[in-house]
C-alpha cells in the first residue's frame, strides 16, 4: 500500500475511466482537493466517465464527498459520470455524502460608506441606551435597598461581608502599596523643580492638597474599578451565562437584592477606607522622600503639612469616595447582566466595564471640581 | 494478561487514579477492540468520568500504562502523541462547543488547524458532518448558544467526527435528551460506527442505548472492571449492582 492517493486517466473508446486509488481519507486532504480539481477540468470532454473506486484502499467522507463533487461536476457539464466499484462498505459513506447541498454562504456585511454611517449612529444611541441603563440599575438599587429598610431581615448581611473582604481586606496591600509609591513620586519631582527657586518646602502644601483632595481619591477608584469592578461583572455575567440568575429569580428572589445590593455596599462602604488608607500612605511615602531626598526634616514636614491643608480638603476627598463607588458598582452590575451566551461577550462586557468605570469616575471627579469650587470648599 | 488481544484499539492496564487519599480507580484493565461500540456504565460517581479523562490524557494517573492505536501514551513523543489525537474526536458531556464561534466554526476548527484545503472544501465537508448528525445546513451561521440541547450535542458530535476519527468518546451522549431524540442519537451512532467504520467509548446511564447502540458493556465499580461482554452477560451476572440495574424496574420497563 504505496498510501498516497491518486486518480488515473483510462480512455475507453468514447468514454474515460478515472481509476482512483490510495488512500482517499482527511490526512491526504490537501492532495485529494488537488487531485480532483484537475480531474474537474475535463468536464464536457467525453461523453461518458466512470469513476472506478475498486482500488481505493481507504475512504473516508472527505474522500467520498470529493469523489462524489467531482461526479456532480462531470454531470452538470453535461457528461454520463457514474460512480463504479463500490465496495458495500463504503457505497453507504458515499449515499450519505449524496445528500450534501450546497454550503450556505456566510452573510458578511460589505465596507459600505452607508454602512459605517450607520456604525457611528449606532454607537451614539448606545451611548443614550447605556445611560438609561444606569439609571435603571441605581433605580433598582435603590429601590432594593428600601425595601431592606422595611424588611431588615431580608438584608444579605454575610454576603456583604464577604464582599466586603475581597474588596476592601484583600485590596489593601496593593492599594498602600501603590499610593505610597506615588506620594514618593509627587515628592522627588515636586522637590526636583522647586529646588531651582529655592521653594523646596512648597512640596508639602503641592502633595497634601493633591493627595487629599485629588490623587488619593481618584487613583484609588481607578484601582478598585479594574480590581473589583472587572471581578464583579465576570461574576455575574459568568452566573447570567449559566441561567443561575434565571433560577434564582424563579425561585422568587430578586436578583438585585441578593446579588448586586451586598455587592453595592461593599463597594460604598470600602473605597472610602481605602481611599483614607491611600490618601496616608501617599503623604507618609511623599514625607519619607522629602526627608531623605530634600532634606525636609520630619518635625518641618508636618508643622508646614498643618498650615497648608485644612480639614476641607480630606472632606471633600472623603465625600467624592462613596459616589465614584456607586458609580463603578452600577457600571459593574450593568455590564454583567448585559452578557450574552458566549466567552467573547463574556470578555467585551468585562473590558467595557473597566473602561466605562474610569470613564465615570473621571467624569464625576470633574463634576466634583466644579461644585467645590462655587461653594467655595 | 495472557490472552493479549492483538485486534485491541484502546490498552488499559493497571491503571491507577487518585484524587488526594480517594482512589478513583485501582489497577483497572480494559480492552476495547476495532469497530465495537462499547458502552461503558456503573453508578454515579464510580469514575466513569476519570476513566474516560485519563485515556484521554486530561487527568493524571498515579501508575498503569495506556495504549491507544498501538502507541503507548506515556512514552509517545509530542508528534506520536498529536498524530494520536488526530485520529480520535472526543465529545463532551456538555458539548464544550467554542462559545464565540458558530456552528461552522466549531466544525471546521480542527480541519483548518490540521489540513491545508481550501474554505470551499471545508464548507462543503462541514454541511457533510451536519447532515451526516441529522441536522440542517441552515444551523451553520448560529453560536452555540441560540442552539437547543440536543443540537448542541448534535453539533458537538460533528465536531468530534470533524477529522474523520477512528475512535470516538461520547461522555453521556443521551443524557438531557428526550426519548425520542436519544432514540435517534442511538441509531445515529450506529449508522455512522457502520457508514465510518468507527470504534466508540461510549460512557452512558441510559439503557436504552445499552440494548441498542451498543456491541458490548464494561461495568465499572470499585475502580475496577467488575464485569465486560454483552447484554446477556450483564443480565445473567450475580454481582448485585448489575442484578439490580439490568433487571430492576426500569430494565424491564425497557425490555418490555
Amino acid at each position: 500500500m504505496s498510501g498516497d492517493p491518486t486518480l488515473e486517466r483510462i480512455a475507453q473508446g468514447e468514454g474515460l475511466a478515472l481509476c482512483a486509488a490510495g488512500n482517499w481519507t482527511a490526512r491526504f486532504a490537501p492532495a485529494l482537493e488537488r487531485i480532483v480539481s484537475d480531474a474537474e477540468k475535463l468536464r464536457g470532454s467525453r461523453p461518458h466517465i466512470f469513476i472506478d473506486v475498486s482500488q481505493v484502499a481507504s475512504l473516508d467522507t472527505f474522500g467520498a464527498w470529493l469523489i462524489e463533487r467531482l461526479r456532480r461536476s462531470l454531470s452538470d457539464a453535461g457528461a454520463e459520470a457514474e460512480i463504479a466499484g463500490l465496495s458495500a462498505n463504503y457505497s453507504s459513506l458515499v449515499d450519505e455524502v449524496r445528500r450534501v447541498g450546497p454550503a450556505p454562504r456566510v452573510v458578511s456585511d460589505p465596507l459600505s460608506i452607508t454602512g459605517m454611517l450607520e456604525q457611528i449612529g449606532r454607537t451614539v444611541a448606545g451611548i443614550g441606551s447605556t445611560i438609561i441603563g444606569l439609571v435603571d440599575m441605581l433605580g433598582a438599587v435603590i429601590a432594593a435597598a428600601g425595601n431592606v429598610l422595611i424588611h431588615p431581615r431580608s438584608f444579605r448581611l454575610t454576603s456583604t461581608v464577604h464582599h466586603l473582604e475581597q474588596v476592601c481586606w484583600r485590596a489593601v496591600p496593593i492599594v498602600v502599596l501603590i499610593t505610597f509609591l506615588i506620594g514618593c513620586i509627587i515628592s522627588q519631582q515636586g522637590i526636583f523643580h522647586f529646588r531651582r527657586f529655592g521653594a523646596d518646602i512648597f512640596v508639602v502644601d503641592m502633595l497634601g492638597v493633591l493627595v487629599l483632595r485629588e490623587i488619593g481619591v481618584l487613583l484609588v477608584a481607578i484601582m478598585v474599578a479594574g480590581r473589583s469592578g472587572s471581578a464583579y461583572t465576570a461574576e455575574l455575567g459568568s452566573m447570567k451565562m449559566r441561567e443561575e440568575i434565571d433560577a434564582l429569580r424563579t425561585m422568587g428572589f430578586d436578583p438585585i437584592e441578593v446579588l448586586i445590593l451586598p455587592r453595592m455596599l461593599a463597594l460604598v462602604l470600602a473605597l472610602p477606607i481605602l481611599a483614607f488608607l491611600g490618601a496616608m500612605a501617599a503623604l507618609y511615602g511623599g514625607g519619607l522622600v522629602a526627608w531623605l531626598y530634600g532634606g525636609v526634616d520630619p518635625e518641618a514636614f508636618l508643622l508646614r503639612l498643618r498650615d497648608a491643608i485644612s480639614i476641607d480638603h480630606f472632606i471633600v476627598g472623603m465625600v467624592k469616595a462613596p459616589v465614584m463607588a456607586a458609580v463603578i458598582g452600577i457600571v459593574a452590575c450593568v455590564e454583567g447582566l448585559a452578557v450574552q451566551g458566549s466567552a467573547e461577550s463574556l470578555g467585551q462586557h468585562t473590558t467595557a466595564s473597566v473602561v466605562k468605570g474610569i470613564f465615570f469616575v473621571i467624569v464625576m471627579d470633574g463634576v466634583f471640581a466644579i461644585f467645590f469650587a462655587s461653594i467655595g470648599m | 494478561m495472557a490472552e493479549e488481544d492483538i485486534d485491541a484499539i484502546i490498552r488499559v492496564r493497571d491503571i491507577t487514579v487518585q484524587f488526594g487519599k480517594t482512589r478513583v480507580l485501582d489497577g483497572l484493565n480494559l480492552d476495547v477492540k476495532r469497530g465495537e461500540i462499547l458502552g461503558f456504565v456503573g453508578p454515579s460517581g464510580a469514575g466513569k468520568s476519570v476513566l474516560t479523562r485519563t485515556i484521554i490524557g486530561l487527568v493524571p494517573k498515579v501508575s498503569g500504562r495506556i495504549e491507544v492505536f498501538g502507541v503507548d501514551l506515556d512514552a509517545a513523543s509530542s508528534a506520536q502523541r498529536r498524530a494520536v489525537e488526530r485520529r480520535w474526536g472526543i465529545l463532551f458531556q456538555q458539548g464544550a462547543l467554542f462559545s464565540s464561534l458558530t456552528v461552522r466554526q466549531n466544525i471546521q476548527f480542527p480541519a483548518r488547524e490540521y489540513l491545508r484545503v481550501s474554505q470551499r472544501l471545508l464548507d462543503e465537508i462541514m454541511v457533510a458532518k451536519l447532515v451526516m448528525v441529522g441536522l440542517k445546513p441552515e444551523v451553520a451561521d448560529r453560536y452555540p448558544s441560540e442552539l437547543s440541547g440536543g443540537m448542541i450535542k448534535r453539533v458537538a458530535l460533528a465536531r468530534a467526527l470533524a477529522l474523520d476519527p477512528e475512535l470516538v468518546f461520547l461522555d453521556e451522549p443521551t443524557s438531557g435528551l428526550d426519548p425520542i431524540g436519544a432514540g435517534d442519537f442511538d441509531e445515529l451512532v450506529r449508522t455512522l460506527q457502520r457508514t465510518l467504520g468507527l470504534t466508540v467509548f461510549m460512557v452512558t446511564h441510559d439503557l436504552d442505548s445499552l440494548y441498542t447502540a451498543c456491541d458490548r458493556i464494561a461495568v465499572l465499580g470499585n475502580g475496577k472492571i467488575i464485569a465486560a461482554g454483552s447484554i446477556a452477560d450483564m443480565k445473567a451476572s450475580q454481582h448485585p449492582w448489575l442484578q439490580q440495574y439490568f433487571n430492576g424496574k426500569r430494565a424491564r420497563a425497557v425490555v418490555a
